[in-house]
């Protein structure tokens, strides 16, 4: 009979020793998005025997250029389960977690705890920094990959007492230096082409390979289909605060980028108030619209030229997908000496259903 | 002495290119990236690492020859 994994365990480099061990291991992928498609795809596809996916985000139009597991039929759905949905498909042997909820400091440490490895396909630097730190203090390696337009970024940390994300980078940028996808765009294949690369470190982790990517980040460009590899050395001093400072749900560094004095505020707490104004922070495609009335649209790219809209006495929400926009939108207002700015922190799906909920109880 | 200087990310749409030679007669890296301030007051808004012949190098090393590489950290994904 054939075996689904035969053209891995003819190479005397797997065999069927190594397809055992791809059969036993745990990984876990934070993100299911550019990145996380093409990890899930591969993993799944080689056999990997348990893939958990956390994902709290759901598909968009927009997200199809580049997130090659979906396609229309899951516009809307919540990615981690439509992913799950996908890969049972591709690969009924093996067993795949579902998790449609953000990577929390609350939660992160249960999680790492189930997977013996961790592959971060996040978008941000709060999850980003979460992810390092947990690594370390759950002893658990992940492997790292990040893009920006044309460019991306490959390597393992916290392998053999290898560096670490906060080795390289000890602490987070300042928001208006961490652009994502939306406000900035991306080349569609580019995190195929890094999310592969890290799904082929996380094999090499798994069968115990020479040439793992560690200490070493490798560097691509897709203009001149170049790659450049930077050493890192691993720095006790930062992964020692890690440990000393532990998880703590309150670090600025897991809920927002940078400053501690950007101002956030809850879809309740924003319904309470009944003079605000609303601005939709984010680009004119994106869905779902907001519902709430009379709410002005300005886009973060052209948030800069748009100041002036926001000069006026009301409390001004901001709201985008996920509350991650709006932070960095409120700390570039407040640099222009705009005030009473809050960015709306669960972003725009909690605030409609919040909205809904409170039409329908207006009704009974 | 000649630098070769690579820029990496977000940092290029600072100086428009990926890469350039400049001449350099100062000592340690700290004073070649105050250089480049000067040609790119923009670049002091920005986060970044410096690599000197592939490795990351801090501020206070003495330059001697070789590659620079100016590397920003990357969230997208």
């Amino acid at each position: 009979m054939t075996n689904r994994y035969d053209r891995h365990i003819i190479m005397p480099e797997i065999g069927k020793d190594g397809q055992e061990k791809l059969s036993n291991a745990k990984v876990l992928v934070i993100g299911a998005g550019g990145l996380g498609c093409p990890v899930l795809q591969y993993l799944a596809a080689a056999g990997v025997g348990t893939l958990g996916i956390i994902d709290f985000d759901s598909v968009e139009l927009s997200n199809l250029q580049r997130q090659v597991l979906f396609g229309e039929s899951n516009l809307g759905q919540n990615k981690a389960i439509a992913a799950k949905e996908r890969l049972a498909d591709l690969n009924s042997d093996i067993t795949i977690h579902a998790y449609p909820e953000r990577l929390t400091p609350d939660n992160a440490i249960d999680y790492f705890k189930k997977y013996d490895l961790v592959i971060d396909g996040s978008d941000n630097f709060e999850t980003r920094y979460l992810v390092n730190d947990v690594s370390i203090i759950t002893n658990t390696p992940f492997i790292y990959g990040a893009i920006y337009k044309f460019e991306g970024q490959v390597t393992v940390f916290n392998y053999k007492k290898g560096p670490t994300y906060r080795c390289l980078f000890p602490a987070p940028p300042s928001p208006e230096n961490s652009p994502n996808c939306s406000s900035i765009g991306v080349l569609g294949v580019l995190p195929g082409i890094i999310g592969s690369m890290q799904a082929n470190e996380a094999i090499k982790v798994i069968l115990g390979s020479e040439g793992v990517l560690n200490g070493k980040l490798l560097c691509y460009d897709a203009r001149s289909a170049s790659t450049y590899h930077i050493g890192i050395k691993r720095n006790g001093t930062e992964i020692k605060k890690v440990i000393d400072e532990g998880i703590k749900s309150d670090n600025p560094f897991y809920t927002d980028s940078c400053s501690n004095s950007i101002a956030e505020i809850t879809a309740s707490k924003a319904l309470e108030l009944t003079d605000a104004i609303y601005y939709d922070i984010r680009e004119e495609h994106e869905l779902p619209k907001l519902i709430y009335p009379d709410y002005k649209s300005i886009p973060m790219s052209a948030l800069t030229k748009s100041i002036d809209q926001f000069r006026n006495d009301k409390i001004k929400i901001l709201v985008c997908q996920s509350g991650i926009r709006s932070l960095t939108a409120v700390s570039v207002l407040e640099k222009a000496g705009i005030t009473k700015c809050y960015s709306l922190k669960e972003g725009v799906q909690t605030l409609n259903n919040k909205i809904k909920s409170g039409y329908e109880r207006q009704k009974t | 002495m000649q630098v070769n200087i690579k820029y990496f990310g977000m940092l290029t749409e600072v100086t428009h290119k990926q890469e350039e030679w400049i001449r350099f007669e100062d000592n340690t890296i700290g004073q070649l990236i105050d250089k480049l301030y000067i040609s790119y007051p923009k670049l002091k808004d920005m986060d970044f690492k410096v690599a000197v012949n592939h490795e990351i190098t801090d501020l206070n090393s003495e330059l001697n020859s070789g590659e620079v590489a100016l590397l920003p950290p990357f969230s997208g994904g």
